[in-house]
């Protein structure tokens, strides 16, 4: 194609790197939020999942022969590995966040075909792979109870492999997954474990970023207005998750968790907002983002309370990237002058020429 | 008036405000006009004049040729001097047959044809009129006015729409036309209303002018006319766009307004066909925004037909920065001007002087998939999908998705965070299918010729054999006839 002068001659004050830092400062206030609540052991993970992902961005750039600068200032990579360190137990050791960036930027992106062409979200397959990898670490949680590790503490747990077992716990859905299995009804085993206001502040125990779920929620609401994504997929998420979670727990309040822990727990808010919005992988029509997110929902709520993991975000998004390229198939919009199935629509009256 | 719901759109940074205040001056007479044959869609007109001819200014100076075709007349007195190639208004720069017009400075009209009642004028014949003034669309489009007056009075116009959107940043033209004109425009449209009879005549008019929807509003108090203020949105201005916004149909895919008992025209093309009617003025000047960040002084100036693009920008001061780039049209769907000598055109609504950071159109990225364009396309396409089959050559595919549906608008473009030049990519692939069906329709002409020929020459051969059978047959019968005479003697 010849790059001759070509119209519109003007364009919107937009860029690739303009959303990924939007998105990235919608997630500063949940991050630090993170960092008060668990200390240095979170800096650290973060800072490893950052530097490996972009390290491993340039060099599968340079392996491609492709330039590595204007990828790298993009912030796409950066934005991948601060989501995944966000999905990942605080304490956990350096080398899962090393392992999981580098699984998400070079096999999950780059051996797809690099950005935009990567048909499942980097972060999410990354978060799967350790998990089904690596149970041990990826469900070591940590009870948050300030005053967290000092520095050198921290360097133990994040690069030593320090235990932190006095404080170890687990997380609720854990905990009520755990309980369900050994015939403890959730009526016994909840009280003493939750309490509406640990969700909303974060209070408890959870991944990095993830237990804060109304500064995620704040994120969520700020990038819808400023148009960075529109409120489709995330509605529909909460939307999947809390409606059978309501009938459910109204049918069999003994066995099914209510909407609004599930609602405030795991990785929902995370999902939701930062995760099922990933344009890459969810669908290119408003219609299509609803499906997609209900879907991720769904899968979400039934995963939580019928499957083996207590955590279902992860493995339900994955489910609903490779369901992508069928809704987009199917979901489109009608094109002016033509019915849905693309026939033109009907003259009203005969034109004589 | 209730309006009804668009789908897509964009709202670009207007920039109007450069030239919106602006009154309308007359452009000094230039010493020299190059006034192209072709003006219009359709055929080009045939020059009717001989160098070294006088004319007086409304002379016509070009026939009409064909069904599809507009007369052109000459935009001042004075003497023809050149009929030859000048380079086009078109972004080739190529050159195209022009007549070179030398002022003689009297700018003397030609006697007037003015009928006493304009408006008791038979619809054939302001028809006629205005097919003879060699009015064209002047929104752009540049589509003969009498033609499709002709065919919406045949049939039949439930709604007259005049399009006083002007949704293309920076471009102020109708705006000033219909705050200084109103009364013009009005009457204008009254006319067109006569010539097709339609049951309603709306005016649609986007919201960031208030003072033409005032001015308009106030010329038309009194007519069936109504005056609508649409939402400031990019494109609105697409006539089809605009019809789905006032009356909430649509144009079947491939059909035309008038499938749907609509008219479409613009209100500088309305204003026109008053002057060519009331005055007896055929179209040879219009009103053309002056602008960008590189223009020293914007401004609204009435400009004679083949006056050079130069000559616009000497009168606005110059350049006061460098432009990066020249634009005849507006900014989302205009061209780029090689050169500053090309003349101005009927279709002309702008030139535009650019500065770097006007275009802003850095290098492309990936892209993400985040469907800006199709929130932003106005047909319903997807040209982010579109644009990746293209990109790997799949035309076919291309086409099935809408490819021929999208109207190049640019909004896609406009909003891409990749900088992908996606309309560059439709424009580029539908110029490839056209190079294909021409293609495919010559192989199929040298097929039909070759099996043809093959037909011809297997007849010739027939032909010759049952002749010289026949000659044999005849000279054997003339032996036989000979011994038979011989034996019997």
């Amino acid at each position: 194609m010849s790059q001759a002068v070509h119209a519109p001659h003007a364009h919107a004050i937009t860029s690739v790197g303009r959303i990924m830092a939007t998105v990235i400062l919608a997630l500063v206030p949940a991050t630090l939020y993170g960092f008060w609540l668990y200390g240095w052991p979170a800096v650290f993970l973060w800072a490893v999942a950052l530097a490996t992902a972009l390290l491993a961005e340039a060099v599968a750039l340079r392996l491609q022969g492709r330039p590595a600068r204007p990828a790298l200032f993009d912030g796409s990579a950066l934005l991948t590995a601060w989501l995944l360190a966000l999905s990942l137990p605080p304490f956990a050791p350096w080398w899962i966040a090393a392992l999981g960036s580098l699984f998400a930027i070079a096999i999950v992106k780059h051996v797809f075909g690099g950005l935009g062409q990567n048909v499942f979200n980097p972060a999410m397959a990354a978060r799967v792979m350790l998990l089904i990898s690596f149970p041990v670490e990826m469900t070591l949680w940590t009870a948050t109870m300030p005053p967290a590790p000092g520095f050198a503490e921290a360097l133990a747990i994040t690069f030593g492999g320090a235990s932190w077992d006095a404080m170890t716990s687990a997380s609720l859905l854990g905990h009520a997954k755990t309980e369900l299995t050994r015939g403890v009804d959730l009526l016994h085993s909840l009280p003493g474990h939750y309490a509406l206001q640990d969700g909303l502040a974060g209070s408890r125990v959870g991944s990095l970023g993830e237990t804060a779920s109304l500064l995620l929620l704040a994120g969520g609401i700020f990038l819808i207005a400023r148009r960075i994504f529109t409120w489709h997929a995330p509605v529909a998420m909460l939307l999947g998750v809390a409606v059978p979670a309501l009938i459910a727990n109204w049918a069999n309040p003994a066995h099914f968790l209510g909407p609004l822990p599930h609602l405030l727990s795991g990785g929902l808010m995370l999902g939701a907002f930062f995760i099922a919005t990933d344009p890459v992988t969810s669908p290119n029509t408003a219609a299509g983002q609803f499906l997609f997110g209900l879907g991720c929902g769904l899968l979400t709520w039934a995963i939580r309370s019928f499957g083996g993991y207590p955590e279902g975000v992860a493995f339900a998004v994955m489910l609903m990237n490779a369901a992508t390229p069928v809704i987009d198939r199917y979901m489109k919009p009608r094109i002016y002058g033509r019915d849905r199935k693309g026939g033109a629509l009907p003259a009203e009256q005969e034109a004589r020429t | 008036m209730k309006l009804f719901k668009l789908r897509g759109g964009v709202h670009p940074i207007g920039r109007k405000e450069l030239s919106a205040e602006r009154p309308i001056r007359a452009l000094p007479m230039p010493e020299r006009l190059f006034v192209p044959l072709q003006q219009h869609v359709g055929a080009a007109a045939t020059a009717i004049v001989a160098v070294g001819d006088k004319v007086l200014k409304g002379q016509l100076i070009a026939s009409g040729q064909g069904p599809i075709s507009a007369p052109v007349h000459a935009p001042t007195s004075g003497r023809i001097v050149a009929l030859g190639d000048y380079p086009a208004p078109h972004p080739s720069g190529l050159p195209v047959p022009t007549l070179t017009l030398e002022a003689d400075g009297e700018d003397r009209w030609q006697a007037a044809d003015i009928p006493d009642d304009p408006f008791a004028l038979a619809p054939e014949d302001i028809a006629a009129r205005v097919a003879a003034a060699g009015i064209v669309g002047l929104g752009g489009a540049a589509f003969p006015s009498a033609v499709k007056l002709n065919i919406s009075r045949k049939s039949g116009v439930d709604t007259l729409i005049v399009n006083g959107g002007e949704c293309e940043p920076y471009l102020t033209c109708d705006d000033r036309l219909m705050c200084e004109r109103a009364e013009g425009v009005v009457a204008g449209i009254r006319l067109i209303h006569r010539a097709v009879g339609s049951r309603q005549v709306l005016v649609g008019i986007e919201d960031n002018k208030p003072a033409a929807i005032a001015a308009m509003r106030a010329a038309a108090l009194g007519t069936d006319i109504q005056v609508v203020a649409v939402p400031a949105m990019y494109p609105m201005g697409w006539d089809k766009q605009l019809t789905r916004a006032l009356i909430g149909k649509e144009v079947p895919a491939g059909g035309r307004s008038a499938d749907i008992g609509v008219l479409v025209h613009n209100v500088a093309t309305a204003y026109a066909v008053y002057e060519a009617i009331a005055l007896g003025r055929p179209l040879v000047s219009r009103i053309v925004t002056v602008s960008g960040g590189a223009v020293k002084e914007p401004c609204n100036l009435e400009v004679p037909i083949g006056t050079p693009a130069q000559a616009l920008f000497d009168h606005c001061g110059g350049f006061g920065k460098m432009p990066a780039r020249l634009v005849m049209g507006g900014p989302m769907m205009g061209h780029e001007m090689p050169i500053t000598g090309i003349p101005i055109v009927k279709g002309t609504s702008g030139v535009l002087a650019l500065t770097p950071a006007e275009i802003g159109q850095p290098e492309p990225a990936p892209c993400i998939r985040c469907s800006s364009c199709v929130r932003a396309c106005p047909v319903g396409l997807l040209p982010l999908e579109m644009a990746a089959r293209i990109r790997v050559g799949d035309l076919a595919d291309a086409v099935d998705i809408g490819l021929k549906d999208c109207i190049a608008c640019g909004s896609c473009s406009y909003v891409c965070p990749a900088h992908i030049p996606l309309v560059h990519y439709f424009n580029h692939a539908k110029g490839e299918l056209t190079a294909k069906e021409k293609a495919k329709l010559k192989q199929e002409a040298t097929k039909k010729l070759a099996t043809e020929r093959t037909a011809r020459m297997e007849r010739i051969a027939r032909e010759r054999e049952e002749a010289a059978a026949r000659r044999r047959a005849a000279k054997e019968a003339a032996e036989a006839a000979k011994k038979m005479t011989g034996a019997t003697a």
